[in-house]
């Protein structure tokens, strides 16, 4: 059936997240935002000791599933998207390696995240200098060394998000994107397990940002990196001399590109929830703000005095529930196991682009109070923008969502 | 649970009614905007399904399952195949469930008997007035009481007049409440203009002039339990909302199989990415507007005050289904402006949204 009830694990769920993003995130959301490169340790400790266990509920009960996630990734964000971004977690390196990790895989990467006595990060690193969302042109190799029985990665990743925590902190992992042969085209591309501090890969840089500062956004070099056979995600690939059929040598690309293809649609909701939380920041204060100056919002106002400031209003309301419902519907299609790649996209592209209008809009109608720094919506703003861009810019999730609403292929609409 | 599934009966109601739409609606389209007439057949075949009657009590005759939710599937539907005939087909709700939700027992025994049986429409329902300002809150239509009954003044315009108009529930101030009379059609004061507008030329609409109309006291809907009907604006602009959601989806859909059938320069426009990123923003904005139409239909099945989640729907939807209905124009480029093609049609009803009230109700 349609219903917009969340279950009570959700509304528990949304409470204590909520709680968590007024009293632990928002009072250092300007400290970080200023100190950009520094480690936000009470958060990352707080996090780490209190919350990671997650939201108290049932675990019998009814879930919202991915929905729920949804929702925490909302609250989380509506307290500062930049240290949900620095949150200690297995982050996308962890949904690449649920998604397309065999049991034994995830059971090695992602326990340390469960076990490790100290704060660990995961990430993933797929970007090059001239591949973004062009994935299948990434130059990065992956040589396969039979001697060792190792993988040979050669390459330099940009704008790995959590790539400093995840490559340098023992027990977190960067889940890197390489070629096998670049002559297969991005068949040729698969994922390797690269864990923090392996020999052959440094942190060569972190980007400064005109939001979401307090994440670190990282440069990661590659220099004969070593990783063993088994840190391919997927079936490893068999040696040839073994393989049953000729189609059995390229097994290994069954899970390579469209698996780590398909942790986008699992990711894209959840971004365009943080996003949603972000505009929800911005609005909620703008409405407190207006309603502290004695402005009311009226949804029934007689038309000849409707304000443009209700109008506006009104219009970054719906546009925001807008987005929170396509990313919700994007979910729950996750949580029943029914294919999202379309409703993904569709999420996440009105997601990104509603809320880098509101949060834009909001700086407007404060005015000064708005452009100040003093207070956090013109970082709101800042930080806002980034959601139109990662995982996927607006274009490329039209450009998905294009193809999928005229049944097109990747070659019939470029 | 937070869930986007429709139940398997409103996914059957909703194939009988889009297959309905497909074959008895959009074949009519543009014939009858062309001749501003509603055929008189069609009402009658919709009436044997029942989409009406089907949200009515079971005890005068109707199907009892009343559902804003799947009222707004309904018309989402009905609209895909065309929003004039949509809205007449529709226009029996008009009456039919104002009584049956704030009737007296005698105003329900009176009225719903015959909306229900009669194939041919008996009620209808007038809001909107004839200003710019027009204010479904607080209409300029006054209701005062005089000996014992009341007494109307006032203009009303958008009213739908199908064949067979009995009764006008007219929706005026009483005071600061928003009050409904049952007028005879034919009551004395009450003048009734036929209208044309840019768009929904094939639904019957008049102008009613209000002089004096005088009706007893039991005319009012409610009668002495007075009730305010607020609600039923919120109502309107749910199934306002969900037609303007079948609307856009109508453009949408021509605007698509046409970009990729029209080729230039050795190719379907569709493989161009500034047709295929409109054609992908039409589909993203059509769904978040159905998103918020359903949620606002969720809350009134809920028996809560849905006058944001209303408010919100209908601004969007006024945005979207204009935009979207343009968007296909733009996309068929001139064979969008001219009359051998639906775009241009879809443009003209997707602009009355902006001061569509009350025209239709979930």
């Amino acid at each position: 059936m349609i219903s917009f009830d969340p279950t009570d694990n959700s509304v528990q769920a949304r409470a204590w997240y909520r709680r968590m993003a007024l009293e632990q995130m928002r009072p250092i959301s300007r400290k970080y935002d200023e100190q950009e490169h520094a480690l936000p340790v009470e958060w990352v400790d707080y996090y780490w000791n209190h919350a990671r266990a997650g939201a108290p509920g049932s675990a019998t009960g009814p879930s919202d599933g991915f929905v729920q996630v949804c929702i925490q990734a909302e609250e989380l964000c509506f307290g500062d998207a930049a240290l949900y971004l620095r949150m200690p977690t297995a982050a996308l390196g962890g949904s690449a390696v649920a998604a397309t990790g065999t049991p034994e895989q995830r059971e090695r990467f992602l326990r340390p995240f469960r076990e490790s006595t100290h704060p660990i990060w995961g990430a993933m690193a797929i970007t090059e200098a001239n591949a973004g969302s062009d994935s299948a042109a990434i130059q990065t190799t992956a040589r396969f060394d039979a001697a060792t029985d190792e993988w040979l990665l050669n390459g330099t990743k940009i704008f790995c998000t959590a790539g400093e925590g995840a490559s340098q902190v023992e027990g977190g992992f960067v889940v890197v994107w390489a070629t096998i042969d670049k002559s297969l085209g991005r068949g040729g591309i698969k994922s390797f397990v690269v864990p923090a501090k392996t020999p052959g890969m440094r942190l060569v840089g972190l980007e400064k940002k005109l939001g979401i500062r307090a994440s670190d956004t990282a440069t990661l070099v590659f220099e004969d990196c070593r990783v063993p056979s088994g840190n391919l995600l997927g079936r490893p690939p068999k040696p040839k001399s073994e393989s049953e059929t000729p189609s059995e040598g390229t097994r290994a690309g069954d899970k390579g590109f469209k698996g780590a293809m398909a942790t986008f649609d699992a990711s894209r909701p959840i971004v365009a929830a943080m996003a949603v939380g972000v505009g929800r920041a911005s609005l909620d204060f703008l409405i407190e703000e207006l309603g502290r100056q004695g402005v009311a919002l009226r949804f029934d106002a007689p038309p000849r005095e409707v304000t443009a400031l209700e109008r506006d209003v009104i219009d970054m309301q719906a546009e925001l529930q807008a987005a929170r419902l396509l990313t919700w519907r994007a979910a729950s299609m996750m949580t029943r196991g029914k294919p999202n790649n379309l409703e993904a996209s569709m999420a996440k592209a009105k997601a990104g682009l509603a809320v880098t209008k509101i949060t834009q809009k909001a700086v407007e109608l404060l005015g000064p109070v708005g452009y100040s720094k003093k207070l956090l919506v013109e970082k709101w703003m800042r930080d806002a923008k980034i959601n139109d861009i990662y995982e996927g810019t607006q274009q490329i999730n039209q450009l998905i969502v294009a193809r999928r609403i005229l049944e097109y292929s990747s070659s019939q609409l470029r | 649970m937070i869930e986007f599934e429709p139940t398997e009966e409103q996914t059957l109601i909703v194939d009988t009614v889009r297959e309905f739409a497909a074959s008895e609606l959009r074949p009519l389209a543009r014939e009858s905007d062309e001749s501003a007439k509603t055929p008189s057949e069609l009402l009658a075949r919709a009436h044997e399904l029942g989409l009406v009657a089907n949200s009515l009590p079971e005890e005068f005759g109707g199907g009892g399952s009343r559902s804003a939710l799947t009222g707004a599937l309904v018309a989402e539907e009905l609209a895909f195949g065309d929003l004039a005939l949509a809205l007449a087909v529709l226009a029996p709700s008009l009456l039919a469930l104002p009584v049956a939700d704030f009737g007296t027992a005698a105003q329900k025994a009176a009225l719903l008997p015959e909306l229900i049986a009669n194939a041919s429409c008996a009620g209808t329902l007038a809001l909107v007035e004839p200003r710019f300002d027009s204010d479904a809150y607080r209409p300029r239509t006054r209701a005062r009481r005089d000996a014992g009954g009341w007494v109307l003044d006032g203009a009303k315009c958008l009213v739908p007049w199908l064949f067979g108009v009995r009764h006008v529930l007219v929706l005026a101030s009483a005071g600061e409440s928003l009050a409904g009379f049952i007028v005879p059609s034919d009551a004395a004061g009450l003048k009734v203009t036929p209208e044309a507008y840019m768009g929904v030329r094939a639904l019957p609409l008049v102008e009613l002039g209000l002089d004096g109309v005088r009706v007893p006291g039991d005319a009012r809907l409610g009668g002495e339990t007075s009730p305010d009907l607020r609600a039923l604006v919120a109502r309107g602009r749910v199934g306002l909302a969900a037609l303007g959601v079948g609307v856009a989806r109508a453009a949408f859909e021509l605007a698509r199989d046409y970009a990729k059938q029209r080729q230039a320069f050795g190719a379907p426009i569709a493989t161009k990415q500034a047709i295929a990123f409109k054609l992908a923003d039409m589909a993203i904005e059509i769904d978040g507007a159905r998103l918020l139409a359903w949620e606002a239909a969720w809350k009134l099945d809920r028996g809560e005050d849905a006058t944001r989640e209303a408010a919100l729907a209908i601004h969007q939807v006024r945005r979207v289904a204009l935009e979207v209905a343009d968007g296909a124009v733009q996309v068929f480029g001139g064979h969008g402006y001219v009359r051998e093609y639906l775009p241009e049609l879809l443009l003209r009803n997707a602009r009355g949204f902006a001061c569509f009230e009350a025209l239709t109700l979930v």
